[in-house]
């Protein structure tokens, strides 16, 4: 659904200002049906990246298609085929919900616009709101009358650029459900997000970026990469000689006791887990019960965006 | 299923007409340059002091030739209101162009806009067309009202004939949507730098100095109205406009809109 290659995007310098390299080398592929994450901090060329995929600016360097099309050269086919959602919704304030959306039906060329604008109307929870003026919406009702918006022609690849950024827990909440559903439905869905928490729960893979691509992944196969599996020994009382026992084995990594918990790094917990547990508990170990330490995706940020991707199989690695 | 551009242009006048600001700016005008003109044409006709025909530059009063000296001094100031009809053309489309084009900016809706499928072209033309069209159809239908309300206030025929010759006639119906397209051009390259619709439209609205430097220089006699001034004077306009337009469509680009625009 979308394929870059060598993407890149320099913006020209003013007067005495150098040129700004906002995206660089840029190499994806992101398939129908996906829910693909792109996370990089503020500035990072994320929504120029955005911006080139959705025909709104044109690359310096490199190519992309998205929906079979090449960027640059048949971008109405492409805005034909997209939808998006970009930082900062911005509407028509001082005209209807339902003119801003019927504007936007009739420009996407939409066949049946009155019923689409009602749709999506209804399926947000604004028809009741549909005659008043935009300008008095909350701020999630226009997020949620911008997502209408991006979808009225039933596109088949959406861009959200920030989807829940500002918005209150419940408001965010409606808006993550709603992306959930639309993933349901099978509809290619490019998230630009700072929510990692958002992307973990969403996204099928994410692409951490700042410039240029620093690793593409499921969130599971980058913890796995990054930290490994680790398994956590719950047990009822705890002695030293337990935790030396299972440093016997060769697969057990930085084995730590931490209360009464072992904690243990291993490469196959499934296979490696039965071998401990009867270890342990042939020692006169009491395990209460065995659990997996998941690390967060903020973990996993944090570590890429500062270090670089240096895991077997990473971009730099 | 409705043309781009007329969806654009219907979009504009919903949102603009809902601005009160702007929509009296809009109205306020015509009213006023349509009833100036009548309202002195009314009051000298039935008698009111038209002054000293020595006020008058000697060069207006040869041009005059065998109207009478009432009715050529009727006419000498009739030139300097039917001037205000020039201004029409250009002070609405820049209102409307401002906060059509500066107020997509200030609300942050061209990035969703330029993501549809409309092209630049369309979306220009739309924005254009929704600040020239009310502008000349303002202008025409004030003329309009001024030429019905003429012989009713029983202005003379010679004064009725000047008011309703070629050289007006070309002014208002040709010289007006010229200077339409000046003014909306104008004011696309403005709003490409302004950041508030306000600033906007006072620093396009300079585009009104030539016609007050030419109501001066017709006061002063420097000038004489007629036809062959109004022709030539338009076809330098005609060539102006069509430089400016190409400099809107070259300014007027996605990528520009969205990187320097702010």
């Amino acid at each position: 659904m979308i394929r870059t290659e060598h993407l890149g995007k320099t913006f020209a310098g003013r007067k005495k200002t150098p040129p700004v390299v906002a995206v660089k080398d840029l190499n994806i592929e992101v398939a129908e049906g996906e829910v693909f994450g792109f996370l990089g901090p503020n500035g990072a060329g994320k929504t120029t990246t955005v911006r080139m995929l959705t025909t709104l600016i044109g690359p310096s360097e490199g190519k992309a298609w998205v929906c079979g099309y090449e960027v640059g050269k048949t971008d109405q086919e492409i805005r034909r085929r997209v939808g998006i959602l970009t930082e900062t919704p911005g509407m028509y304030d001082r005209l209807s919900a339902e003119y801003n959306l019927m504007f936007y039906a009739k420009l996407n060329q939409v066949s049946d616009p009155a019923g689409q604008v009602e749709k999506y109307l209804r399926m947000l929870g604004l028809w009741e709101r549909r005659l008043d003026e935009v300008g008095s919406f909350s701020k999630g009702m226009r997020q949620k009358l911008a997502i209408a918006r991006a979808l009225l022609h039933e596109p088949k690849l959406l861009f959200l650029d920030e989807p829940t950024s500002g918005l209150d827990p419940e408001a965010a909440k409606l808006v993550r459900d709603f992306i959930e559903e639309l993933k349901l439905e099978g509809r290619t869905i490019f998230i630009c997000t700072h929510n990692l928490d958002e992307a973990d729960r969403l996204c099928q893979r994410i692409a951490i970026f700042k410039t240029s691509l620093i690793t593409e992944d499921s969130p599971e196969n980058l913890r796995k990469r990054l930290y490994g599996r680790t398994s956590v020994f719950h047990l009822k009382e705890i002695q030293p000689a337990w935790a030396e026992k299972v440093k016997t084995f060769d697969f057990a990594r930085d084995v730590q006791v931490v209360e009464n918990k072992l904690v243990v790094r291993l490469d196959d917990p499934e296979g490696q887990n039965p071998l401990i547990i009867r270890s342990l508990v042939e020692a006169g170990a009491s395990i209460q019960f065995v659990g997996e330490m998941r690390h967060s995706l903020e973990d996993i940020y944090l570590q890429l965006i500062h270090n670089g991707d240096e895991t077997p199989g990473g971009k730099n690695g | 299923m409705a043309s781009p551009i007329k969806t654009i242009i219907d979009k504009e006048w919903a949102e603009v007409f809902k601005n009160r600001m702007v929509l009296l700016t809009i109205a306020l005008l015509p009213l006023i340059f349509t009833a100036l003109p009548i309202v002195f044409l009314a009051v000298t006709t039935t008698g009111g002091d038209l002054g000293s025909t020595a006020d008058m530059p000697p060069a207006y009063a040869a041009a005059c030739g065998a109207v009478s000296m009432a009715d050529c001094m009727q006419t000498y100031i009739l030139n300097e209101f039917l001037l205000l009809y020039m201004i029409m053309p250009l002070m609405i489309p820049i209102t409307i162009a401002a906060y059509s084009i500066v107020g997509e900016k200030a609300t942050r809706s061209l990035e969703p806009l330029l993501a549809t499928p409309i092209s630049t072209e369309e979306l220009l033309a739309g924005k254009s067309l929704a600040a020239v069209i009310p502008a000349v159809l303002a202008t025409w239908a004030c003329f309009l009202i001024f030429a019905i309300a003429l012989p009713i206030i029983g202005v003379s025929p010679a004064v009725i004939s000047y008011a309703l010759s070629p050289t007006w006639l070309v002014a208002i119906f040709v010289g007006g949507p010229l200077m339409a397209i000046f003014a909306v051009n104008i004011a696309v390259l403005v709003s490409s730098r302004a950041r508030d619709p306000r600033a906007a439209e006072q620093t396009a609205a300079v585009v009104i100095l030539p016609i007050l430097m030419l109501l001066f220089a017709v006061l002063a006699g420097f000038i004489i109205l007629n036809l062959t001034f109004m022709l030539a004077s338009f076809s330098v306009l005609l060539v102006l406009d069509v430089v400016l337009v190409y400099l809107g469509a070259r300014l007027f680009q996605r990528e520009a809109i969205l990187t320097r625009w702010n």
